[in-house]
C-alpha cells in the first residue's frame, strides 16, 4: 500500500489499483455521511479529482493517486458511507483503476514514510 | 375587610421547595409551548382568508384544473401568528444578544433604516411603473451607487446582484466578457487561496472555470511565491478576500494585484470583509478589478433582506464597459434607466436580475451611510477591529489564537490546540456556549485552521457585553481544562432543543413531511 500527502491510499494488484482514503483522513473527517464514487470508464490523471467524500464537518475531493481508467466503483458506500469510518483501508475503498503507468506508484510514500509525514502535521 | 376581596390564603412570596424540580405533566416548559410542525397544526379544511367565489368559471383551464387537494396547512390568522412567534422564541436573533458568528458580521440593524425603508415612495412602488413616477427611488439608487464608488475608489458599480455570491457571479461574468473582448477567451483557470469562502471556487466553477488553490503562509496570508508560480497565460482571474477569512489583512495585496495584472489576469476581491476596512482603505487603490459588497455586512441591512439580499459589485475602469444592465443615467429631465445592451451599453454582458435590485436593502444601506457619515463609517471599521482584538487579547491566555503574532482585523480566530487532551471538541465547546447564554461562534471555518473557532463581535457590541461574553468563555475554558467533560458532551442542556444527531440527519434525512 502506498500513500499520498492528500491522505489517499493505493494498492496495486497487477495493473489494477484499489484506491481509498487513509484511517487518518477518515478520523479527521469525522462521521462520513455521503460518498460520490466515479463512473466506470472515467479516465483520470494522477492528481485529478476522483471522488467526493462528505462528512458532518466538510466536503472534500479525493484525488487520483495514479492515472488510469476507472474499472470498478464501490457502490455499496452509497447506502453505507459509515464503512469509510469503520474500515477506511479495506471495505471503505472508493474505486479501482486500470493503471496506465504502474511506475507512478513509486513516487508515493510507503507506510513508514506516510507515518513519518503524519508526525509532521 | 370583606371576604369577597379574595385576599385570604394567597401567599405573596414563593415557597421554597426541596429536591428536584418535578417534570411537567404535559411536557411543556413554563409558558414556552412545544410547537408542532405547521402541517401538523389546525387541519386542512380551514383558511384564515375569506375570499369571494371566483368569478371566472374554473373550466377556463382546459381540463388542467387540479383534482387533488393542494396540501396547504389550514390555519386561522392567530394560529399562524402564534406558530411563528413560538418558533421565534426558540431562535436566536441579533435583537436578543451578541451573535458572534465569524465571517457573518451579525451586527445591529438600526431602527432608523427600517423607518426609512417603510416610506411609501420606496416600499409601495413597482418596477414596471413609469420612470417619471419613481424619480425619488432612482435618485436614492444613484446616491447609494455614488457612495459605494467613493468608498471603494472604483469608477463603476453594478447594483442588481442579490447577494454576495450573486455578486461574485456578476464580477466573474464581467471578467469573462472582458477576456473574450480582448481575445483572451482561452483563459480557463481561476486561482483561490486555501482559506477562501466556499462560494469563491463554486462561483468560478459555475462560470466554467477550473479552480487552482493558492497555498497559505504560516502566518495565514497568500503565499506570494506559490501565487507567482501558478499565474500564467491560462489564468483568467484570482479571487482573494481581504481581510481574509482568518481575520488577517493581506499585507502583500498590492504586490498580489501587480503580479496578477502582469500575468494578464483580473483581480476579483471578495468584499465580504469590507466592514473591517471601510473608510480606511479603498480597494480601488489596491489594484482590485471587481469586488462585491454585502450590504448586510458592511452597511447593516438585515441578513437575507427579507428575501433577497443585495450584493452590488464595484468594477475597475477595465471592467466597467462590461457591467450588466440596468444602470441609471442623469439627464436634464431627470433620471433614466439604461435597460438594454444598445448604444453606450453594447458591451454589457447581460443582466443579473429581472429588475433593478433590492430597493428595501438600498434604502436601509443608504440610511446607514447618511446617518453615520464618512467619519462614522470609518469608526465602524475601527471599532469592529478594536472589538475583535479585545476578544483576542482577553482570551489568548486560555484559548489558542490561530495566529498569535500581531493584531487581527475584525474577527478573532482560535484553533483547538488548547482543547487537546481535554476530551472536549470545538463542537462540544460551541454547544456548551448555548447553555451559558451565548450563540456559538463560527466553527470549523476557515478550513485551514484545525477545529477553528472564528469570533466576530462586530462594532455594535459594548465593552460591557464583550466582557460578559469573555467571562462566560473563560469560565467554560476553565471547565474544559478541569475535566468537566460531561458539561460539554451532552450540551446544550438548557436550550429548547437538545443536540441533534447530525450524522443521522445527514445519512438518513427526512426531506419531505407526510401525514402519518
Amino acid at each position: 500500500m502506498r500513500f499520498t500527502k492528500d491522505h489517499e491510499w493505493v494498492e496495486l494488484d497487477g495493473d489494477v489499483a484499489t484506491i481509498g482514503i487513509t484511517a487518518y483522513a477518515a478520523e479527521q473527517l469525522g462521521d462520513v455521511v455521503f460518498v460520490e464514487v466515479p463512473d466506470i470508464g472515467k479516465t483520470v490523471a494522477q492528481g485529478d479529482g476522483l471522488a467526493v467524500v462528505e462528512s458532518v464537518k466538510a466536503a472534500s475531493d479525493v484525488y487520483a493517486p495514479i492515472s488510469g481508467e476507472v474499472v470498478e466503483a464501490n457502490g455499496a458506500l452509497g447506502d453505507a458511507p459509515e464503512t469509510v469510518n469503520a474500515a477506511p483501508e479495506a471495505g471503505g475503498w472508493f474505486a479501482r483503476i486500470k493503471v496506465s503507468d504502474p511506475s507512478q506508484v513509486e513516487v508515493l510514500m510507503d507506510r513508514a514514510a506516510y507515518e513519518e509525514y503524519l508526525g509532521t502535521l | 375587610m370583606s371576604s369577597s376581596m379574595n385576599t385570604v390564603g394567597r401567599p405573596t412570596a414563593p415557597v421554597a421547595t426541596a429536591g428536584d424540580i418535578p417534570p411537567t405533566l404535559t411536557g411543556a416548559r413554563g409558558l414556552l409551548q412545544d410547537e408542532a410542525l405547521i402541517f401538523e397544526l389546525g387541519g386542512w379544511n380551514k383558511t384564515g382568508v375569506d375570499l369571494p367565489p371566483a368569478e371566472r368559471p374554473a373550466d377556463d383551464l382546459a381540463g388542467l384544473l387540479r383534482a387533488e387537494p393542494i396540501g396547504l396547512p389550514g390555519l386561522s390568522e392567530p394560529e399562524a401568528v402564534r406558530h411563528y412567534v413560538r418558533l421565534s422564541q426558540k431562535n436566536h436573533a441579533i435583537d436578543l444578544a451578541l451573535y458572534p458568528l465569524g465571517s457573518c458580521t451579525m451586527k445591529h440593524n438600526p431602527r432608523l433604516n427600517e423607518k426609512m425603508a417603510r416610506l411609501a415612495g420606496f416600499s409601495d412602488i413597482h418596477p414596471l411603473q413609469p420612470v417619471s413616477t419613481v424619480q425619488g427611488a432612482l435618485a436614492l439608487i444613484d446616491r447609494l451607487a455614488h457612495w459605494l464608488k467613493t468608498l471603494t475608489g472604483m469608477p463603476a458599480v453594478a447594483m442588481t446582484p442579490k447577494a454576495g455570491a450573486h455578486g461574485e457571479l456578476c464580477g466573474l461574468l464581467a471578467i469573462k466578457a472582458a477576456h473574450e473582448a480582448g481575445g483572451q477567451g482561452h483563459r480557463k483557470t481561476v486561482l483561490c487561496p486555501t482559506s477562501a469562502h466556499g462560494t469563491n471556487p463554486a462561483t468560478a466553477a459555475f462560470v466554467g472555470y477550473s479552480v487552482v488553490e493558492i497555498a497559505q503562509t504560516d502566518d495565514g496570508r497568500v503565499d506570494l511565491a506559490d501565487l507567482a508560480s501558478k499565474l500564467g497565460p491560462d489564468v483568467a482571474a484570482i479571487m482573494v478576500t481581504n481581510p481574509n477569512t482568518c481575520g488577517l489583512f493581506e499585507r502583500d495585496i498590492v504586490e498580489i494585484a501587480r503580479l496578477t495584472h502582469e500575468a494578464g489576469a483580473y483581480f476579483y476581491c471578495d468584499g465580504a470583509n469590507f466592514n473591517a476596512i471601510v473608510g480606511r482603505v479603498r480597494p480601488g487603490d489596491l489594484g482590485v478589478d471587481a469586488m462585491h459588497i454585502n450590504l448586510h455586512k458592511t452597511f447593516s441591512t438585515p441578513h437575507g433582506g427579507g428575501g433577497p439580499g443585495a450584493g452590488p459589485v464595484v468594477l475597475s475602469a477595465a471592467l466597467a464597459p462590461f457591467a450588466p444592465a440596468p444602470w441609471i443615467t442623469h439627464h436634464a429631465d431627470g433620471f433614466h434607466l439604461v435597460e438594454e445592451a444598445v448604444g453606450e451599453a453594447t458591451q454589457a454582458f447581460g443582466r443579473m436580475s429581472a429588475f433593478h435590485g433590492q430597493m428595501g436593502m438600498f434604502v436601509r444601506a443608504y440610511a446607514y451611510m447618511r446617518s453615520h457619515g464618512a467619519d462614522g463609517l470609518r469608526q465602524v471599521a475601527e471599532d469592529a477591529v478594536l472589538n475583535a482584538n479585545y476578544i483576542k487579547a482577553s482570551l489568548a491566555d486560555v484559548m489558542s489564537p490561530a495566529f498569535p503574532d500581531g493584531p487581527c482585523m475584525h474577527e478573532a480566530l482560535f484553533d483547538d490546540s488548547w482543547l487537546e487532551g481535554t476530551g472536549v471538541t470545538t463542537l462540544d465547546f460551541a454547544k456548551a456556549m448555548i447553555d451559558e447564554g451565548f450563540h456559538p461562534m463560527t466553527m470549523y471555518f476557515p478550513l485551514v485552521v484545525h477545529g477553528a473557532m472564528l469570533i466576530e463581535p462586530t462594532e455594535t457590541e459594548s465593552k460591557q457585553e464583550l466582557d460578559r461574553f469573555v467571562h462566560a468563555l473563560r469560565l467554560l475554558a476553565g471547565a474544559a481544562k478541569a475535566g468537566e467533560v460531561d458539561r460539554f458532551k451532552g450540551a446544550p442542556f438548557h436550550a429548547p432543543l437538545r443536540r441533534l444527531d447530525e450524522t443521522l440527519a445527514a445519512r438518513k434525512p427526512k426531506l419531505r413531511w407526510r401525514a402519518a
